[in-house]
């Protein structure tokens, strides 16, 4: 136990004397956290929009000071004729045009029908459809407006909830996976990294001579790594809870339990990679487009999953993080209890046990 | 009295308190082959670099080839070569693409470079390895060619830091026998060693304790300075009080 | 110019002749350029829907087929109360609940008045906006459907009605994988780039090489000229790999003219690799310049407006993204490919970009010391 000790240490000052990397593996988690949290959100706003109105009547004034006060739009400049229309789509200065056609309030008034063209911008798709409905809205509410007098028959009103996340705001998403996206890096990454280092140098050979079993190395390696993980977590929770105003709905000891497994299977990649390569380059790379890529792309925090492929939806049910994922965010957002997330606890356990057995298979093999 | 070389004075190099470097002054010949020893953070290192031009001395004054080492490094590094104790060619390229590229950067015509390598490869007999990756060669093959790259635009003074460490003592041989014939052809040898039978073979050899020139003359008349038979005695007697450790 | 012909040959025989670096460069892009656009697919569809029908009339089974009819939904449950959909949103078996109440059928006829509720699983933010959007829209149109069917044609139209016609522009069909492959182009051409040129002054210095460099005639901006024109031939390769891809594998062919497009690459890549040699000559290690890179590259691409549109941002984050170069890139890949626009639309772009360049590169050499 006390050699054990002696190789953390060991490894402790190896991890602590390395500056640069240290200060990129704490600030990390906290540069992602406020980026996710406050700079990206998934709310369509501020989006610039031109008004082309022939009208120049009260219905079309009306319509367009409404939409101005709108957050969701501002309006660049009131174009004359649609000629410049096409430039101003192409510089990128504007999303969207509504065009109201001349004597459009005589039309409203005295045929009862008036029509009110809406051009959007297409490239974004997502915006462009997010967009349409805002002014759809907004055009809806006129209209009642003028028929306050007399409503129309037959009337369904939807009234919508939003759950959990009411302002829809990007932290509820985000968080969970910027927990997943870090532990991914700083346990598989470095532990891979830093095992394959003492290779590369020749001091395994040294540690190998040495009386300490070869696995207690291989496991001294892991410890700080662990360590830190911790450190993150729990750094991107008071982030979350005190910065990002997302309260922990659920138990945060589950919470900790489950990052901690995450963080043991994570760590026996880790050095599941390092046992398979002999070059630090190779780690690396491994690491980053083998593991960083598909937990961004396959955990479902960025994309959804259900709308892949069907080959890659299988892929992603045996990326780790994609588990993690949806434990962190049933037990941190949605404040669910354990019976809730026992089936995804198991398989990430599974995943572990099956890397723990790989590894100390070809650890064995390599040192026969 | 033939032409100097090397010539410092008083050339001095301090990293905030620590003087690495203090107050060094000697010259050196044309055509001589002048050791460089010290135990190991005697300050050896960093007065090569200086006169190499790749660090600045703090104070002091020193030219090389006739060239000033504060404004002139630019054509200083044209007139010298330079061979550090961490092999330094380049492991993926082969031997002529090695050879090809050096001379290459020294500005040789393209008439010059084939002439050159050729005249090169046949001297080190390695023209059968001309097309081989330098990667792949034995350390001793690998010493041999750096040394040859870096004299082959054919410098004034040639700079080799711990051109032998790990070499085996046949190799080390023939990589004097290089020295011998670049001298031969009127090309300064400066060079660091921590083997004693080497200094041996030095023109002139002179001893740096503690960032200071001790000891200064050709390796029979410094024996003989100090009463002791042989160069690694005079060696021990000197660097033993030294201040600095390791 | 002779010295950095000889540079310039050593730089391609060594990236040449490393296999796996190789493969990354020209192999590893294609391939993702190919399964991403696969995965990266944020198109709404396929959203779960949990139903509560408490009315069980003619009525609310019309409006649940018109629901499902409109291509976005999923029939995922069929609920007997509001609490057991609630599970299945808990579960994750559901996105979204619609309730329909007792008597809806005869209160709206009774009372002309009828209120559905609908609750979303907001922890996606766009998912959960758009969903709302589209089952409002059809509600809406099952509405005027069945005012129409009840004959109220005569007292409807003394009502006046705004009739709203939309047309999407560039992308009629809302197709997301057009959106997404010239982005995703942008950022890989980006971390070839920046990666290759971080690594590899670093590698120099952690062989050894560099030493024997310095103490050469070569000057310093020969050497970082040396290593930036093998990389940027390298970059307008892959770019046009990438184009080809998006050819080949999801007809995207560019509207614009292509060479606007190569005009911008040929800057952006001086800006790009700049970056990448000043990371490298900050840097001891391959391990330190990796890191770093990935670092700044993580934030420029999050910040770039590939997933999310800048113009949502808090106005720091505005502020910070116009020193992002990755956002310039995305925007004119976007720009000229989806929209056709020309030289004069992305002038501005040009400039700013070249200005990046100018200020990268200067530092880089300024950063490289050959003498200490």
């Amino acid at each position: 136990m006390k050699q054990f000790l002696t190789f953390v240490k060991k490894e402790f000052l190896h991890v602590l004397r390395d500056k640069k990397t240290l200060f990129i593996l704490f600030g990390m988690p906290i540069v992602q956290i406020l980026i996710f949290g406050f700079a990206l959100t998934n709310e369509v706003k501020n989006s610039n929009i031109v008004v082309v109105d022939y009208a120049k009547d009260i219905a079309s004034q009306e319509i367009i000071s409404k939409i101005d006060a709108s957050r969701y739009f501002e309006i660049t400049k009131s174009l004359a004729g649609s000629a410049t229309l096409e430039a101003a789509f192409k510089t990128g200065e504007i999303k969207m045009a509504i065009v109201f056609p001349e004597g459009f309030n005589n039309q409203l008034l005295h045929e009862n029908k008036a029509q009110i063209q809406v051009i959007a911008d297409a490239s974004d798709p997502n915006t462009a459809t997010t967009l349409t409905n805002y002014v759809s809205s907004i055009i809806n509410d006129y209209q009642a407006q003028l028929n306050e007098t007399n409503p129309v028959p037959y009337q369904i009103k939807p009234e919508v909830k939003m759950l959990y996340n009411p302002q829809l705001k990007g932290a509820p998403n985000f968080v969970p996976g910027v927990m997943a996206l870090i532990l991914m890096l700083v346990c598989v990454m470095m532990t891979a990294i830093s095992i394959v280092k003492e290779k590369e140098m020749g001091t395994m050979e040294i540690l190998l001579v040495s009386p300490f079993k070869p696995i207690m190395i291989i496991l001294s390696k892991a410890v700080p790594y662990l360590l830190l993980s911790m450190v993150n977590v729990i750094t991107i929770l008071l982030l979350s809870v005190f910065v990002l105003d997302l309260p922990i709905a659920g138990s945060i000891l589950l919470l900790f339990a489950e990052s901690t497994l995450f963080i043991i299977t994570c760590l026996t990649l880790g050095i599941f990679i390092s046992i398979k390569t002999d070059s630090m380059q190779t780690a690396m790379l491994i690491s980053l487009l083998g593991m960083l890529l598909p937990t961004l792309l396959f955990s479902g925090f960025m994309f959804p999953i259900e709308n892949m492929p069907l080959p890659l939806q299988w892929f992603s049910n045996i990326v780790p993080s994609k588990w993690y994922y949806i434990i962190v965010k049933n037990v941190m957002i949605k404040g669910l209890g354990f019976s809730y997330v026992w089936k995804e606890t198991l398989i990430l356990f599974g995943i572990t046990i099956f890397l723990l057995i790989i590894s100390l298979r070809s650890f064995k093999i390599r040192l026969a | 009295m033939s032409k100097k070389v090397i010539s410092c004075k008083g050339l001095t190099k301090r990293f905030g308190d620590f003087t690495a470097v203090d107050s060094i002054t000697f010259d050196v010949d044309k055509g001589e082959i002048f050791g460089f020893l010290g135990a190991n953070g005697a300050g050896k290192t960093t007065a090569m670099r200086m006169l190499c031009g790749l660090s600045n001395p703090t104070s002091g004054e020193a030219t090389i080839a006739g060239f000033d080492v504060y404004k002139e490094t630019e054509k200083i590094k044209k007139s010298i070569g330079y061979m550090s104790q961490k092999f330094s060619l380049y492991d993926d390229l082969t031997v002529q693409e090695n050879i090809t590229f050096f001379a290459g950067i020294y500005g040789l015509s393209d008439k010059a470079i084939k002439e050159n390598s050729a005249a090169l490869l046949k001297q080190l007999g390695m023209e059968d390895q001309a097309n081989k990756r330098v990667g792949s060669l034995p350390l001793g093959w690998k010493q041999k060619l750096a040394f040859s790259t870096a004299i082959i635009h054919k410098p004034e003074i040639v700079f080799l830091d711990e051109p032998t460490g790990g070499v085996d003592p046949v190799t080390r041989r023939q990589f004097w026998d290089l020295i011998y014939e670049a001298s031969g052809n009127g090309i300064t040898i400066f060079v660091t060693t921590h083997y004693m039978d080497e200094a041996e073979y030095c023109n002139r050899v002179s001893i740096m304790v503690d960032g200071r020139v001790e000891a200064l003359d050709t390796p029979t008349n410094l024996k003989k300075q100090f009463g002791l038979a042989t160069m690694d005695e005079v060696f021990y007697h000197l660097a033993r009080e030294a201040k600095r450790g390791e | 110019m002779r010295i950095i012909k000889f540079l310039f040959i050593k730089e391609f025989k060594q990236i040449f002749r490393n296999r796996a670096i190789l493969a990354v460069i020209m192999v590893m892009p294609v391939i993702q350029l190919i399964i991403l656009p696969l995965a990266a697919n944020f198109e709404i569809k396929n959203i779960n829907l949990a139903v509560v029908d408490n009315d069980r009339s003619d009525y609310s089974r019309d409006l649940i087929n018109q629901v499902i009819a409109s291509g976005y939904f999923k029939l995922r449950s069929y609920n007997d109360s509001y609490k057991q959909a609630f599970i299945q949103i808990e579960d994750d078996n559901a996105d979204l609940i619609l309730e329909i109440p007792r008597g809806f059928e005869q209160d709206l006829i009774r009372e002309n008045k009828q209120q559905l509720f609908i609750g979303v699983n907001a922890i996606n933010g766009t998912k959960a906006g758009l969903g709302a959007g589209y089952i409002n829209q059809i509600i809406q149109e099952y509405n005027n459907g069945l005012r129409n069917k009840l004959n109220v044609a005569d007292s409807f139209n003394a009502i006046p009605v705004i009739e709203i016609t939309t047309s999407n522009w560039y992308n009629p069909h809302l197709n997301y994988r057009l959106f997404m492959v010239p982005g995703i182009l942008a950022i890989l051409v980006t971390l070839v780039g920046g990666f290759l040129s971080a690594l590899n002054i670093v590698k120099e210095k952690e062989a050894g090489t560099i030493e024997q460099i310095n103490v050469s005639p070569v000057k310093k901006y020969h050497f970082i000229l040396g290593k930036l024109i093998p990389f940027w031939i390298l970059g307008n390769v892959v770019f046009t790999l990438g184009l080809l891809v998006g050819w080949v594998f999801y007809g995207i062919i560019p509207l614009g003219n292509i060479f606007v497009l190569y005009a911008f690459v040929c800057v952006y890549l001086l800006a790009i690799l700049g970056f990448g040699l000043l990371i490298s000559t900050i840097c001891d290690t391959q391990q330190q310049a990796m890191l770093i890179m990935f670092f700044f590259v993580m934030i420029f691409v999050l910040m770039g407006g590939l997933f999310t549109p800048i113009d949502s941002m808090p106005d720091w984050a505005k502020t910070a993204s116009k020193f992002n170069p990755i956002s310039y890139f995305i925007d004119v890949m976007r720009m000229v490919i989806i929209k056709g626009s020309g030289f004069k639309d992305i002038s501005k772009h040009i400039l700013i970009i070249l200005g990046f360049a100018i200020v990268l590169n200067t530092a880089a050499v300024i950063n490289y010391r050959k003498t200490s």
